[in-house]
């Protein structure tokens, strides 16, 4: 062990730090984007009825054939590692947050408006309060997914835990491989973790009962 | 007040607001009921304008309400709805100051507001503010939606069938709070129901809608008297005192457990089973059971002494009336008579019955509560 962590130490830090700022960067730019998109979807039910299968389509591109795709348009830049995790991450988010916002019951819209909110207010205060589960658990989704799929940047030679388990691939080292891989899995389940803190803070204990 | 000029509102091929009139005096409890589909509920929502009017102008303490910003116009209207109404992300203070924090009133007094009206309800602030809607039984998650409406101190609340929900029991337990608050803060309130127990229960003024027109518009009483047409009185079911259909006759309120004796009965013998039974007169009858007359103890005590049996003392003075005649009739002989009841024959002139004034006050009873057996 102490062997390993003399040899790699330094490798395998830096290869996680690269990972989890991958993760953390294109989770909050999907975020961002799929929530507003999700919102802006949700005032106009129709059309999202049409545009939603559209983005799915997307997502069914493998994303060894994206990130390859963006390589040769934007170049061996960080950059397109985030765009590629980003895009992919965007529609968990996107469709959860839309059908949260949508299934928010007439009755309590009905009342908010009967109280004298606007639109906007009846959004930020009642719409979106209520679709928070449904949301955050797109977000988790999305964020699990993002960590297995950061493991691509190193296909195109920009870090990340993938590149141990690439070098391990390569030079049938074991070793490299588990401890690429187990890293991978630890920081999916403490990014986990911490959406389930985040969700505990943000909705009350009474709603989460029926809303996993 | 509130005055409705020439309304109306039309959905696609039906029209569910017929040009209509009407005003409701401020302060006063006025209740919107009729068959479903009858604009009821879309008369109610176009006061605070959730629905907009396709025709016609509603004014509010003659302020045109289509002037008036729909946000602003809401605030200033209370509204309660059926109870899914509470916000579930909500606690019970924050679902009651939703209104008061959109009018921007500092927290202190939001605060207080909620203890003030908490209080109202009998609602301890320690035990309920901070509960969610859902660690709630119905009537109480009413409760604090009926408060929640009250908040801002609003003159007008829209009340869109707050209680169909709930049980009976507890419905009628927020019924009584509910028109309380209405005597004691003095709001106008427009309340819609299907349910004609609620409306008597609770208004000053009924309007009974069908097929978006007003069919009659009139306070609890005379509604009960003189219902405009079937369909009211269909509504009123068990409460309309109803004197044409179904005519009733004396048969349906005699008392059939009657005392009589044979008229070749000794006097001592009647006055013996006059005090045993506790009465002061005694049906006779013929040998062959038919009526005869009664015969009463100042008879027997002025005249009887000497007598040996009653047959001298019997009189036919006393009211009679046939079992299938009409008990309207029967009842005015009650009333315009002297006598303490009415002998009911059968046909063959045996002895059915009599009616009594208790009788006749249970059929009154009956008319108004339905049939409490």
């Amino acid at each position: 062990m102490s062997h390993f962590i003399a040899l790699y130490g330094k490798r395998l830090s830096s290869a996680i730090i690269t990972h989890f700022w991958y993760v953390v960067i294109s989770i909050t730019i999907a975020f961002i984007i799929a929530f507003i998109l999700g919102i802006l979807l949700s005032r106009m039910p129709r059309r999202a009825n049409l545009i939603l299968p559209v983005i799915s389509v997307f997502q069914t591109i493998p994303g060894i054939v994206f990130i390859g795709l963006l390589f040769l348009y934007n170049g061996m830049v960080p950059s397109t590692v985030v765009i590629a995790l980003t895009i992919y991450a965007i529609f968990p988010i996107l469709k959860n947050t839309y059908v949260g916002i949508i299934n928010v019951s007439e009755d309590f819209k009905e009342a908010a408006k009967g109280c004298g909110m606007s639109p906007f207010q009846i959004l930020m205060k009642v719409e979106v309060p209520l679709a928070l589960p449904s949301i955050i658990t797109g977000l988790r989704i999305s964020t699990v997914y993002t960590v297995s799929w950061a493991v691509l940047a190193a296909m195109i030679g920009l870090g990340g835990l993938g590149e141990l388990i690439y070098a391990g691939v390569s030079s049938n080292n074991n070793t490299l491989i588990i401890a690429g891989a187990i890293p991978a899995a630890i920081m999916a389940l403490l990014f986990s973790l911490a959406i389930d803190l985040l969700r505990k803070a943000l909705i009350p204990k009474q709603l989460r009962r029926d809303n996993k | 007040m509130i005055r409705f000029e020439h309304v109306s509102k039309r959905y696609g091929d039906s029209l569910v607001l017929d040009d209509l009139n009407l005003e409701i005096a401020t302060g006063e409890f006025t209740v919107l009921i009729g068959p479903s589909g009858c604009g009821k509920t879309t008369t109610l929502k176009t006061i605070n304008r959730l629905i907009e009017p396709d025709k016609g102008k509603i004014f509010i303490d003659d302020q045109d309400t289509s002037q008036i910003d729909k946000v602003k116009l809401r605030r200033s209207i209370g509204y309660v709805i059926q109870q899914i109404g509470l916000f579930p992300n909500m606690t019970v203070e924050q679902n009651i100051s939703v209104v008061p924090k959109l009018l921007n009133y500092d927290k202190a007094r939001c605060n207080e507001i909620v203890r003030e009206l908490l209080a109202l309800v009998n609602m301890p602030y320690e035990e309920y503010a901070h509960k969610y809607p859902s660690e709630m039984s119905g009537g109480q998650q009413q409760r604090i939606g009926v408060l929640r409406a009250l908040a801002a101190s609003p003159p007008i609340v829209l009340m869109d069938e707050p209680f169909g929900a709930l049980d009976p029991m507890t419905r009628r337990i927020l019924q009584d709070e509910v028109s309380k608050l209405q005597k004691k803060l003095n709001k106008t309130i427009v309340f819609v129901t299907h349910d004609m127990d609620e409306a008597l229960n609770m208004a000053d003024k009924i309007i009974f809608m069908n097929k978006g027109k007003i069919v009659q518009m009139a306070a609890p009483e005379e509604m009960l008297e003189n219902p405009a047409d079937d369909l009211i009185r269909s509504f009123m079911g068990k409460h309309s005192i109803d004197n044409e259909s179904l005519p009733q006759t004396a048969a349906d309120f005699m008392r059939s457990d009657i005392y009589s004796c044979y008229r070749n009965r000794g006097v001592r013998e009647a006055i013996q089973q006059m005090a045993r039974r506790k009465v002061d007169t005694l049906l006779v009858k013929n040998l062959d059971e038919t009526y005869a007359g009664t015969v009463s103890i100042k008879n027997i005590r002025n005249h009887g002494k000497d007598m040996k049996t009653i047959e001298p003392l019997i009189t036919q003075e006393n009211a009679v009336s046939y079992v299938d005649e009409d008990a309207q009739v029967c009842f005015d002989k009650l009333l315009n008579g002297q006598d303490s009841y009415v002998v009911v024959l059968n046909h063959d002139q045996t002895i059915a019955g009599i009616v009594t004034k208790t009788s006749m006050a249970k059929s009154l009873a009956d008319a108004v509560w339905g049939d409490s057996q």
